[in-house]
């Protein structure tokens, strides 16, 4: 039974996974951060804010994701 | 005797609330309880958030309340991202909550560690260091402002007796470069036995037996260190960094106190800008939207540091 239940794959795509794609939203995050804190360029600074509130959206959203 | 006591308080209950009560489920119960602290979350925390991003599209001035609301789109938004004065709040900001976090980890962590040793009057230490944290930081703002005084403070003295410089010339609130440390001094004072305590805990919380096989394998004080107790007290001292890190970027009373953001903008942190578009000149659209803007800041680092606990507490 147990056995089964592990060789039974799951339907979700693997490139979907919670583990890749919150890697992905956390280093968006952490870009845009950095962006917004930069003191050396101003057009870094104006895409942070939509680069970290993408970032932070899918977060919120692919933590619901299955492992 | 636990039975006893819910039969005197159900027969103690009120014949006309009882039956009101009788008919509903447990789960019932539960929601009954809590809506209240629920309501009150929603009308203090999600209701003000909402209006807020409502307000970050509009040209709204809360000193012009009867003037027509225009929807503005995301002008103030880009108003906000391409304005060279908040981009240099931004990067005051970050410098501030930088120097602090990183002082206050490595001076509470070390404060923690030695406490931990416990030795004679610990307690009585334990208690004296905790004493900043637990001031107000309105009386700790002023406390300090006195103790820069360059003409009768005391910290210009202590400075003068080891530099030699004239206590005169030591003025921390308005040289340009001395500013921005007398408010990182202030801070890192009052908030470093805060990161202490949560350090402490986590030191608390290692097993002794950890130790003992340690000595058994003879390793070293520097080893035990570095493979026991730092790994094992990381997930506290992340938290602690957690709370900091969101704390001081709010950082509000202790700039407004000591320096007001001056001299000139040197020490204008984002929460300081933020006051002066919002209260000032009255911006509260634009202001509004700045505000988000921290708001996603703040939130985006909440999560990667709850992602990073998570998974330090997992290993």
């Amino acid at each position: 039974m147990t056995r089964a239940a592990n060789s039974r794959k799951s339907s979700w795509p693997r490139w979907a996974r919670r583990g890749l794609m919150e890697n992905i939203a956390t280093a968006l995050i952490a870009i845009g951060f950095l962006m917004l804190f930069q003191p050396f360029a101003l057009s870094l600074y104006t895409y942070s804010f939509i680069t970290m509130l993408a970032g932070t959206v899918m977060f919120i959203v692919v933590s619901k994701f299955p492992e | 005797m636990l039975n006893r006591t819910a039969e005197n308080v159900a027969r103690a209950t009120p014949e006309p609330l009882a039956r009101k009560v009788r008919g509903i489920s447990d789960k019932g119960l539960a929601w009954l309880f809590i809506s209240p602290t629920i309501l009150l979350l929603l009308a203090i925390n999600i209701f003000p958030l909402f209006w807020a991003i409502y307000l970050s599209f509009t040209n709204y001035r809360a000193n012009r309340p009867n003037e027509v609301v225009k929807n503005l789109g995301f002008a103030n938004y880009q108003r906000i991202l391409g304005d060279k004065d908040i981009w240099l709040a931004m990067q005051t900001t970050a410098h501030f909550v930088f120097w602090t976090i990183l002082l206050q980890t490595l001076i509470g962590f070390t404060l923690a560690w030695l406490i931990d040793r416990k030795f004679r009057g610990h307690a009585f230490w334990t208690t004296l260091i905790l004493v900043p944290m637990m001031l107000s930081p309105a009386v700790v703002g002023n406390f300090w402002r006195f103790l820069y005084e360059p003409q009768i403070g005391l910290f210009a003295y202590a400075i003068s007796f080891v530099t030699r410089i004239p206590p005169t010339d030591i003025q921390m609130l308005s040289n340009v470069s001395l500013a921005p440390w007398s408010i990182i001094i202030v801070d890192t004072w009052m908030w470093t036995p805060y990161v202490m305590l949560i350090c402490l805990a986590g030191l608390r919380s290692i097993p002794e037996y950890i130790y003992e096989a340690a000595e058994v394998d003879r390793a070293s004080n520097w080893r035990q260190f570095w493979s026991i107790t730092l790994p094992m007290a990381l997930p506290f001292i992340m938290l602690a960094v957690l709370f900091r890190g969101i704390e001081n970027f709010k950082m509000f009373d202790m700039v407004n106190l000591l320096t007001g953001g001056g001299p000139g903008s040197t020490t204008e942190v984002a929460s300081i800008t933020l006051k002066r578009q919002a209260f000032e000149s009255w911006r509260t659209g634009y202001s509004s939207a700045f505000a988000i803007i921290l708001f996603v800041a703040v939130f985006g680092l909440a999560n990667i540091y709850v992602k990073a606990l998570n998974k330090v507490k997992q290993r």
